[in-house]
This record gives C-alpha cells, sequence and structure tokens, in this order.
C-alpha cells in the first residue's frame, strides 16, 4: 500500500514535470487576451453607460439595442458569431483570433458593466446635482467634479466582480483556435489521455493563481466603496 | 461592400436548429434545480463553527467560482475518469449537468446566505424565547422569510446558466450551439445558423429578464422593512 501511494505520486510529479512546460508555451496569449478585454471591457462600459444617459434619444437608443443584444446571447455563440459569421457577412477575408476573442469578450461584458455605470451615476444622491447647478457648474464639470468620482466608488466592487468573469471567459478563446494554456492543455490531453487529470487540474489552479489577486482586489474595492468619500 | 446573407439557407437551417431547443432548455433547468439543492449544502457546510473546515470550505467555493466553468466541465468530462479509483465514465449530459451545476451552486449558495443573513436578528432570539427547536426554528422561522426574497435573484441565475449552457456542446451535448456547428460544417454556412442561435437565446431571454425585473419590483415593495412601516403608520394615521 505504501509502496502504491509511492509509485503514484512518483507518477503524478513527473507528469507536473511534462506538463507544466507545455501550458506555459500558452500563458502569454492568455494574459493577453485578458489584459486587452479588460482594457475594451471598460472602455466599452463607461461611453455605453453614459450614453444610456445621454438627453439624445438616438445616442440612448442605440446604445440600449447593443446592450440588450450583447446581454441577451452568451458570449460563445457572440465569439463564434464574431469569428465566423462577420466575416462571411461581409466577404471580407479576415482572419484574426485575438481581434474576435478580444471584442466578443470586451464587448460583452462592456455592455454588462454598463448597467453599473448607469446604475452608479443614478444613484449617486439628487442632492449632488442640485447643489452642483446651485454652484454654477457646467453639465459637464457637474459630471466631472461631483457626479462621477462619487458614482466610481460605488462601481468598484462590482467591476472586481467583472475582472473575474473576464479572466473565466478567456478560457473561450481556445474554441477559435487561439494557442491559450487550455488549447495546449487539450492537445496533451488528446495524446494521452492518462494525462487528462493532471493537465485539467493543473489548468484550474493556473487559472485561480491568476484570479488570487483579482479576488482581494475586488475585497479593496469593496472597502473602498464602504468607507464613502467623506473619509476617504 | 456586399452583404452575403442568403434567406433560403436561413429557412433550411432554421429547423435543424430548432430540434435543439429541447436539450438546451432542459438541460438549463436540470443544472438550475441541481444548483438549487447543492447550494444548500453549501451553506449548511458554511455554517461548521470549526476554524479549519469553514476556512477550507470558503476557499473551495472561491477555487470553483472563479475558475473557467469551460475547464470544469473538460475535468469532469476527461479527467475524472481517469483518476484511479474513484473515476467513473459519466454520460455529457450527466457531466453537463454536474459540472454547470456545481459551478452555479457558489454563486446560489451565496444568494441563500444574504437571505438568511438579512432575516432580522429578533426573529432568532424570538425563537429561542419560545422554545423552537433548531429545526423548527429553520423550517418555519427562517427560512420561510429568508429564501422568498431571494427569488428574483435566482431568476436572474437561471438566465444566466441559460447563457452559459452551450458551454456544454464542446463535451458533445447535442443542443442549439452543437446543432448549428454542425449544419455549418456542412453546409460551408456558419453565418445564417450563428444568427439563428444567437436569435433563439435573444428571444427567450430578454423577456424573462423583463419579466424578472417586474418580478423584482413586485417583491422589493412587499419584502422592503420600511416601505411596510411607513405603509403600516399610514394606516394608522
Amino acid at each position: 500500500m505504501e509502496f502504491y501511494f509511492l509509485y503514484m505520486g512518483v507518477i503524478i510529479i513527473n507528469a507536473i514535470i511534462e506538463v507544466f512546460p507545455v501550458l506555459m508555451k500558452g500563458i502569454h496569449i492568455t494574459i493577453t487576451v485578458f489584459i486587452l478585454s479588460v482594457i475594451f471591457g471598460y472602455l466599452f462600459a463607461f461611453i455605453a453607460g453614459l450614453c444610456r444617459l445621454s438627453n439624445n434619444i438616438i445616442i440612448r437608443s442605440t446604445t440600449s439595442f447593443y446592450v440588450e443584444i450583447f446581454r441577451g446571447t452568451s458570449l460563445i455563440v457572440q465569439l463564434f458569431w464574431l469569428y465566423y459569421a462577420i466575416p462571411m457577412l461581409f466577404n471580407i477575408g479576415i482572419d484574426n483570433r485575438l481581434m474576435a476573442g478580444v471584442l466578443a469578450i470586451s464587448l460583452n461584458y462592456g455592455a454588462y458593466m454598463s448597467e453599473i455605470v448607469r446604475g452608479s451615476i443614478l444613484a449617486v444622491d439628487k442632492g449632488q446635482t442640485e447643489a452642483s447647478i446651485a454652484l454654477n457648474l457646467t453639465r459637464f464639470q457637474r459630471m466631472r467634479l461631483v457626479v462621477f468620482p462619487q458614482a466610481l466608488r460605488m462601481m468598484l466592487p462590482e467591476f472586481g466582480n467583472y475582472l473575474i468573469q473576464m479572466l473565466k471567459a478567456t478560457s473561450l478563446v481556445s474554441l477559435i483556435g487561439m494557442t491559450d494554456i487550455l488549447y495546449h492543455g487539450n492537445i496533451l490531453r488528446s495524446t494521452n489521455l492518462s494525462m487528462a487529470p493532471t493537465v485539467y487540474l493543473l489548468l484550474l489552479v493556473f487559472y485561480f493563481i491568476m484570479a488570487l489577486p483579482l479576488i482581494f482586489l475586488t475585497r479593496k474595492g469593496e472597502e473602498i466603496s464602504k468607507r464613502g468619500v467623506a473619509n476617504g | 461592400m456586399n452583404i452575403n446573407w442568403k434567406w433560403d439557407m436561413f429557412f433550411d437551417a432554421f429547423p435543424f436548429i430548432l430540434k435543439g431547443i429541447g436539450v438546451t432548455i432542459g438541460l438549463t433547468f436540470a443544472c438550475f434545480l441541481f444548483a438549487l439543492v447543492f447550494g444548500f449544502v453549501w451553506v449548511i457546510l458554511r455554517r461548521i463553527k470549526f476554524k479549519p473546515i469553514n476556512w477550507l470550505v470558503t476557499w473551495t467555493m472561491e477555487f470553483i467560482r472563479s475558475t473557467p466553468p469551460l475547464i470544469q466541465l473538460f475535468f469532469i468530462y476527461y479527467a475524472w475518469p481517469m483518476i484511479p479509483g474513484i473515476g467513473v465514465t459519466l454520460s455529457s449530459i450527466t457531466c453537463a449537468i454536474l459540472g454547470l451545476g456545481i459551478h452555479f451552486s457558489t454563486y446560489i449558495g451565496e444568494v441563500y446566505r444574504s437571505g438568511i443573513d438579512s432575516v432580522d436578528k429578533g426573529q432568532w432570539e424570538a425563537s429561542v424565547a419560545l422554545n423552537y427547536s433548531t429545526r423548527q426554528t429553520w423550517l418555519k422561522i427562517i427560512l420561510p422569510q429568508a429564501i422568498p426574497p431571494t427569488i428574483p435573484m435566482l431568476g436572474n441565475y437561471l438566465i444566466i446558466m441559460f447563457k452559459e449552457v452551450p458551454l456544454a456542446s464542446t463535451i458533445g451535448v447535442v443542443g442549439i450551439l452543437a446543432l448549428a456547428e454542425t449544419y455549418g460544417a456542412e453546409h460551408y454556412r456558419n453565418l445564417e445558423a450563428y444568427t439563428i442561435v444567437a436569435l433563439i437565446f435573444l428571444v427567450l431571454s430578454y423577456p424573462s429578464a423583463i419579466l424578472i425585473n417586474k418580478l423584482e419590483r413586485k417583491m422589493n415593495r412587499r419584502f422592503d422593512k420600511n416601505a411596510v412601516m411607513q405603509e403600516s403608520k399610514g394606516a394608522v394615521i
């Protein structure tokens, strides 16, 4: 029995030594997709969130249309649609996986997060707006100096949660053939099925380690938003 | 730029893809039920006061929640049967129910917990004062007050799960997405096939989201304690 455990231990350590470098080959793709998606995701979120509060009905309804479309369908469908269907629709031969992957993730989560931006701005006390009107601030100054800084604090916890969601979503890009860590893992599994447990366990641990700083960041964001503006 | 859209392809693909709708919706509800039940398991486990176990449970939940469901599905489908001793081969549908069910049960467990935490402390004290047993306290006092306010949140998770279910096509569950892939590969027409899938999702999830939103507003009015107090005050005066 003891011998069995020792034997298993050696097998597992060997497998990890064998699997680890292969998976690391894809780590830069995963990280690139994640960082780009986060940047564009927040960009879309702020643009769409502010546009939905616009006085112009055309801007407002176009943005609502975008948000409802992307919130109403699932990310994997959007990813396939952007990668397989769009080039066919316009008869163009672009084969840019990175663009399709980043666009799908950032448009999808941008739509979700725009609701947070909108909700937080609406949640800022009406008295603040009234006070800034009384102080003769322009509409732009009112948003930039008074409402937005307060709204930003309210957004932080949810934004942290969506960071983790976006990290999880990056695993989907392997489905359109990007060579991220999951892609390399899948190749390893298809050549040697007995390695599957090590491969997928390592992948899960990889993602968890990448998520850990984000989890702490989210908690930090919660703290900041709880503390309020006055004590900050 | 000329647009390359073929309506005949659209109408040809539609009935073919629609055949998968039963599997997709059925799988959504199966996963949801599993998550609803398993969510309670997390609630019970988290109430264990013993520090190391509490810590372990918290971080297990965190681990499941912050790793991609896609890899969890692959783990259950490909890796689980390979583990010596405890491994069993499962059908792809079972794997999908287990994988997505466990993933979302951690979220639903948190929803339950927030509901239980929002029950007034006086209710616990009252049940002690009235000499209720633990079982009675939970079943007759705490849960009936804790769960109904969470129903809109649970509804939201149902819609979120519906949108995650197409992930199961990667391990061979033949829902609408897998059928669209098949159709697209056979006819070299991905465009219409994937558009149909997107439309089906939109048509099903958008109205349900509106419905849940309405329910939420109704529930908020019903369960908002301050509103109730104000209303009753108004009635007295």
